[in-house]
């Protein structure tokens, strides 16, 4: 079903780099969930490099299913005021799926959305930096039913932990991004074919 | 201040790297310093799941993007300075087909090589009327086109008298989140391509010139800016049914 990727056309991948800090963060990026919404969830943690300092610069892309199951999203995570350029962030009815968050100087990220669906429990992470030629992507898989899914069900219990968002309080849940490590430290990173 | 490496070093490290034959680069890249702690030493984990969320991804519309967005020189009261370009191209997917109706961002420095960002601490001047932002969606062919100017060359601290060769970031979607890439475009016949770890970093030749725009003298508009063509293939698998997606492309482009 899949086309094979033919690695000599497609065009390489290139480093982030420090300097995306005015360009690709947007007012609102990280706050998926309608205001109000009583389902909201918050996922937050942060992202560490191979000494488990914090990585200060990296930036987090978010993909989800909708609650309803739905994997097609939504325009408008991005709204523009068509006078004046400024962003006007989300219309606050339309759940998008996607999420952009830069991390702070301490690594932390914070994401408002919504409970993926539980067929597909997980939150889809891309992790772009400095020092990263090229972008990592991860699961932050939420409560659900992970006995029916295909990668939890293969990883050995050690690595398996490192997707498993940590339930902090009612509605929040930790999960921090470590980007080398031992088997039990580093993140699983995933690769599609 | 600790003590930098010298070119030569460098040099030394980036010429012993053979290439693994794939045409992005090793996150283990180690003439780019930075890639040292942040890497994976862990196996990759392959995902071969029909049902994988990430066989789909987001959606952009006109509500995303401004019609000036594409043109950075008309974001402030004034003109920029430096040489007006023009990058037009399409973006496809590996299978050779349009991807429409997606967002296409790009941000670089002024014609002086700085950023408009507190951490650039380049001594060279910022320009008040550039930022070095923009965005657009792809159109039914999955064309994209900017008027900007020619970003300058730039240091940084990687080695002793690194430069950057002149860039201009993209950052692009396709149909599927596993499609996503962020890269750089290059500038056609640039002298520091031979000592720049991160334009190395793709160690395929064939790859690496993939990442250079070409001069196209028919696409340069006359008395007004030279013109560049730049297309990006994205790699990835999709989901397979991609018809509503077409559609969706068809009514935002
Ligand atoms: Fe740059």
């Amino acid at each position: 079903m899949n086309e094979k990727v033919t690695a000599g056309q497609i065009t390489p991948s290139q480093t982030v780099g420090p300097f995306y800090g005015y360009a690709l963060p947007f007012t609102g990026g990280g706050d998926l969930a309608p205001p109000g919404d009583p389902r909201g969830i918050t996922l937050h943690g942060r992202v560490l490099d191979g000494e488990g300092a914090p990585v200060p610069d990296a930036l987090l892309e978010f993909w989800q299913a909708h609650p309803d199951g739905s994997r097609t999203g939504a325009p408008g995570s991005m709204r523009r005021d068509p006078v004046t350029g400024a962003v006007l962030g989300r219309h606050g009815v339309d759940f998008t799926g996607f999420g952009r968050v830069s991390v702070d100087a301490d690594g932390h990220y914070a994401l408002r959305t919504l409970p993926p669906p539980p067929d597909a429990p997980y939150i889809s992470v891309a992790v772009f930096a400095r020092g990263l030629l090229l972008h990592l992507y991860t699961r932050a898989y939420l409560p659900g039913r992970h006995e029916d899914d295909a990668l939890l069900r293969g990883l050995p219990p050690e690595r398996r932990a490192t997707l498993l968002a940590v339930p902090e309080r009612e509605g929040v849940h930790r999960f921090d991004i470590r980007l080398q490590g031992g088997a039990g430290e580093e993140t699983v990173f995933l690769e599609f074919r | 201040m600790s003590e930098l490496t010298h070119q030569d070093v460098i040099d030394a490290e980036m010429a012993a790297v053979r290439p693994d034959g794939g045409a992005h680069p090793s996150r283990s890249y180690g003439p780019y310093r930075s890639t040292a702690l942040r890497h994976p030493v862990q196996p990759l984990v392959v995902v071969e799941d029909p049902e994988a969320v990430e066989l789909t991804g987001p959606v952009f519309g006109h509500t995303d993007v401004t019609a000036l967005d594409n043109d950075l020189t008309r974001q402030h009261p004034g003109e920029p300075l430096g040489e007006r370009i023009t990058v037009t191209g399409r973006v496809l997917d590996s299978g050779g087909r349009p991807v429409r109706g997606q967002l296409v961002e790009i941000w670089q420095a002024n014609a002086s090589g700085r950023y408009a960002h507190q951490r650039d601490q380049h001594p060279a001047p910022l320009d008040p009327n550039f930022t070095g932002v923009g965005r657009c969606l792809t159109d039914g062919e999955g064309g994209y086109a900017f008027t900007t100017v020619k970003p300058g060359a730039y240091p940084w601290r990687n080695h002793l008298n690194a430069w950057r060769p002149a860039h201009i970031h993209f950052s692009l979607f396709g149909t599927a989140f596993t499609q996503r890439l962020v890269t750089q475009m290059y500038f056609p016949g640039d002298p520091l391509f031979p000592y720049d770890p991160i334009y190395r970093s793709v160690t395929d030749p064939a790859a690496r010139e993939r990442l250079v725009a070409e001069y196209v003298h028919e696409l340069s508009r006359p008395e007004q800016s030279l013109g560049y063509r730049f297309d990006i293939v994205l790699g990835g698998p999709r989901a397979t049914w991609t018809e509503q997606q077409d559609r969706q492309g068809d009514d935002a482009a």
